[in-house]
């Protein structure tokens, strides 16, 4: 093999903690890039991935500094490099695409210009020439609207418009190496796909070198020749994309395997049907309440649910579908404007201050994020006593008790109750949040992304947990979640939510055949595969383009009907698509015939 | 595309709108807290203007004439029309109209403070952002001591080592600034250096360290690392990228030290006898010469107003999420 272009020997990289001492939290890493292919990075939260490839521009953040080790680019050194090369190799010779476009884009210039900034820093092209190519980028990655997108402010396009808005940024200088941060990691996966396909585009066609950094082993899987896997800063296994999925070496590269495989945690056989939770032609929204009783900006329309005794609903949906906001009608947070929820037979107000503390403790939810709905000045006892004493009156020995049962019933060890949270790994926060709604003694849990924000192996317990205690405790829970492979292994009932409409509902087996509604179908067939060559495999019709907006339809019309590569010309955009049900029991809001959808559809089959 | 352009100034139009009308009410709000509070004020003018030994005859005559024996409510919407149409009232102490006497003062006091603001804002922002920009460093350090010292020196003794150091010791300029007879730049300098020196000293720490934490607040964001990654020299990434999204709170800051600039300067006015604004009301509130107390009430608050809407204003407009809604 000749002289690889990218070579990191021996790579150490320290922190200062908060008490002042050094640790290192990169150790000894070691990999190579031949010229023109893609070298993966792939660990979890903590394993050091970013701050390897920030090490690849020569930059390490606030409060770390190299330790030890070599980063050779071609032939320069990159880590003996003072701060005026070290301003010619960033930007110039390596660029970095950041995991959050929309935090990356300064909000107070133009698009075009931060652009082109590197080109203007780097002097290597006048103004008007950067900009003709950066129109030429843009139109390479499938950018709406070339000419004219350079001109308006970040707020005004899409995240992943953003996404590859930064692509175009990065590749403006023509850099030798391209250091790819989780691009696509806050991105639906029907813009994921758009995304990956454009970077893999250019990436490929000017022969960039590149390190891609991600968690994801399926998306990885489709732009990477090589993957290192990386866990508490060190190397545990590296080797060609192919051999690493399908015969891993390393006990930790097979169980991030089997924690992005899914197994089912929930059984088919028969359950009771006695109705717990049932929601009729729900409709809610922010904003002022118009002349109709309807909210300015509406989020649901017309929705219906049931979700039995013991059983557990999956809804799904991209992010602004409307999903949260249904958790927040249940629980009260957000006045219905339309319709009517039925919890265990009787009405349940909509309105905060008209339920019944009974009906508080019968309901509870589970957000996201551990970190910021846990009080950090709170013990996890005094977190986990407050709902015990307000719900069940329960005080003193007996709380202490219950404070004990509750972290044993959640998997966690007693002795975590007098910690603080900041003093909790993110798994373990999640669990005190799913105790402190297991202390009302609740019969529906609301869980909100509850894996989220959290490692795969971490949610994959997480949602075994969930399992669990609906066995042991018999509660329902309504589970949102924006990953359908997470949604099929945990629900009995799945709900697609577009647009805040319910497009397709239907039992677990029931959505995995077809026929879809053609969003489901775009959203099942989105989720990359853990093999490669799957994204090249697509057909082409996955990637029609996204619509710019989601401009006021007439009423009633079909939501998704501007990205539908199934409408029918002067029906869906004329009529109301009627609720159909299909004989495996599910229902798609639908023009089409289900032998028609069926036809056409991208999926066929899915074995779970 | 020109249809949404127009519909996004027509909303910025309305934002902006929005804010002076609040300012307005604001206005009227403090108008009738200010009449309100000085009817309350001990002490009666009548009786102050003719003294004790007035015979209560008098008195009553002269609270006729003044119109001090009518409703309080009456008082005020009369003095309401008059503030409206530019007519202060007299003087109770002088007897001359009130608008006249704020007419010697305020160009004066507008001067000083215009003076002190274009001295004191480029220093003020520069040592901001430079201490930012080497947040934790030895001269970060340094200009933190330094400028928490000057805030922490009282303004009087900051004058008065002035005046005992220029004006005794080496003589180069004049105690006093009454600012009458300026000709030349050179006695205009004499005349200012003192005074503007003494209130920088006040306002200059305080603009700086609020342009300190906003700029490092912005210097934190992710768009901030990824300049550094794309190249970017230190001093472009502060003035280019972290400086723009700080402005609002930068313009918010100075707007609050500059309105100190005419009400609260009355030390530095009486220790270098400058003919300023902040002392005619203080020799007012002596002489319970209400129509002049409330006349300066009503022109600090216009003005603390006014600067206040401004940097709103500024924030608005120098935020295209703001500006493009």
């Amino acid at each position: 093999m000749a002289q690889p272009h990218v070579q990191v020997t021996g790579l150490c990289v320290a922190a200062r903690g908060p008490g002042g001492s050094e640790a290192l939290i990169v150790r000894d890493v070691s990999f190579a890039i031949p010229k023109g292919q893609v070298l993966a990075l792939i660990g979890e939260s903590g394993s050091g991935k970013t701050t390897i490839a920030l090490s690849l521009l020569g930059y390490a953040r606030p409060g770390c500094r190299f330790a030890a080790g070599t980063v050779r680019i071609g032939s320069t050194d990159v880590l003996s490099l003072d701060d005026e090369e070290l301003y010619r190799l960033r930007g110039g010779q390596v660029s970095y695409i950041a995991q959050s476009a929309a935090a990356a884009f300064n909000p107070m210039k133009t698009i075009m210009d931060q652009v082109v900034e590197g080109t203007a820093i780097h002097g290597t092209l006048t103004r008007s020439a950067s900009e003709t190519r950066a129109v030429e980028l843009f139109r390479a990655l499938a950018l709406p609207d070339p000419e004219g997108i350079g001109s308006r402010y970040p707020h005004q396009v899409s995240g992943g418009q953003l996404q590859r808005l930064m692509a175009a940024m990065a590749l403006i200088t023509e850099p030798e190496l391209v250091v790819l941060d989780e691009p696509t990691t806050a991105l639906d996966v029907t813009t994921q796909i758009e995304v990956l396909r454009a970077f893999r585009h250019v990436v490929r066609e000017r022969g960039t070198t590149a390190v891609y950094v991600s968690h994801d082993l399926a998306v990885v899987a489709q732009m990477a020749d090589r993957i290192v896997v990386l866990s508490e800063g060190e190397v545990r296994e590296s080797g060609a994309t192919a051999d690493i999925l399908e015969r891993p070496r390393h006990d930790y590269t097979r169980s991030l395997l089997a924690a992005a495989r899914p197994k089912p945690r929930t059984t088919d056989e028969p359950r009771e049907d006695t109705p717990l939770l049932e929601v009729r032609d729900l409709g809610a929204g922010y904003g002022r309440v118009g002349a109709d009783g309807l909210p300015e900006i509406r989020v649901l329309d017309a929705i219906d649910l049931t979700i039995p005794r013991g059983a557990t609903l999956g809804v799904i949906g991209e992010s602004g579908c409307g999903k949260t906001t249904l958790a927040r009608v249940v629980a009260g947070l957000v006045p219905a404007a339309r319709g009517e929820v039925r919890f265990d037979g009787e009405p349940l107000p909509t309105n905060l201050h008209q339920r019944t503390k009974e009906q508080f403790r019968r309901i509870q939810i589970v957000f996201q994020n551990a970190d910021t709905v846990l009080n950090p000045a709170h013990t996890i006892r005094s977190i986990l006593e407050r709902p015990l004493a307000f719900y069940r009156g329960v005080t003193g020995e007996a709380a202490g008790r219950r404070v004990a049962e509750l972290l044993d019933l959640v998997k966690l060890p007693g002795s975590l109750a007098d910690r603080r949270p900041a003093e909790l790994s993110g798994g373990q926060k999640q669990r005190v949040n799913l105790a402190r709604a297991l202390a009302a003694e609740p019969d529906l849990i609301l869980c909100d992304e509850v894996t989220s924000a959290l490692d795969t192996v971490v949610g994959a317990a997480i949602l075994d947990l969930l399992a669990e205690l609906r066995r042991s405790l018999g509660v329902s829970y309504l589970f949102i979640s924006h990953d359908i492979s997470t949604v099929r292994a945990v629900c009995d009932d799945i709900l697609v939510l577009y647009a805040g409409r319910k497009v397709e509902s239907g039992s677990r087996s029931a959505l995995a055949a077809p026929p879809y509604h053609p969003y489901a179908d775009l959203l099942i067939a989105s989720v990359p595969e853990l093999r490669t060559g799957w994204l090249e495999g697509l057909p082409p019709r996955v990637t029609i383009p996204i619509a710019e907006t989601h401009a006021a339809q007439p009423a009633g019309l079909c939501p998704f009907l501007d990205r539908c590569p199934l409408r029918v010309p002067g029906l869906c955009d004329r009529l109301a698509p009627p609720r159909q049900r299909f004989p495996s029991g599910k229902e798609v809001l639908c023009h089409r015939e289900g032998e028609d959808l069926a036809r056409h559809q991208l999926n066929t089959a899915i074995t779970t | 595309m020109a249809e949404a352009s127009r519909a996004i100034r027509a909303s910025a139009v309305r934002l902006v709108l929005n804010r002076v009308a609040y300012g307005a009410v604001t206005l009227l709000l403090v108008s009738a807290v200010i009449f309100l509070i000085t009817s309350w004020l001990p002490g009666d003018a009548a009786q102050e203007l003719l003294g004790q030994s007035a015979t209560p005859e008098a008195v009553a005559a002269l609270r006729e004439k003044l119109g001090l024996d009518r409703s309080p409510l009456a008082r005020y919407g009369a003095w309401l029309r008059g503030l409206a149409t530019g007519d202060l009232g007299v003087s109770l102490a002088a007897n001359t109209p009130v608008a006249d006497l704020v007419a010697t003062r305020l160009p004066k006091s507008l001067l000083l403070a215009a003076v002190t603001a274009v001295v004191s804002v480029p220093i003020a922002l520069t040592i901001g952002i430079v201490s930012a920009m080497w947040r934790g460093r030895r001269l970060d350090r340094s200009l933190n001591v330094a400028t928490l010292s000057m805030v922490a020196v009282p303004e009087f003794l900051i004058a008065t080592i002035a005046v005992l150091v220029f004006a005794v010791k080496l003589r180069w300029l004049p105690a006093l600034s009454n600012a009458v007879d300026i000709g030349s730049a050179s006695q205009f300098f004499r005349t200012y250096a003192m005074p503007v020196l003494t209130l920088c000293f006040v306002i200059v720490a305080q603009m700086a360290r609020m342009t300190r934490a906003a700029v490092i607040d912005q210097l934190n964001a992710s768009y901030v690392e990824m300049a550094v990654l794309k190249g970017a020299r230190p001093a472009h990434v502060a003035l280019r990228h972290a400086l723009p999204n700080a402005i609002g709170p930068i313009a918010n800051a100075v707007a609050l030290s500059l309105s100190y600039l005419l009400g609260g300067v009355v030390i530095v006015e009486s220790i270098f006898n400058y003919p300023g604004i902040a002392s005619l009301m203080v020799d007012a509130v002596t002489n319970r010469d209400i129509p002049v107390v409330q006349a300066c009430a009503m022109i600090f608050c216009f003005a603390y107003l006014l600067l206040v809407l401004v940097a709103d204003l500024v924030a608005i407009l120098s935020n295209p999420r703001l500006r493009h809604r």
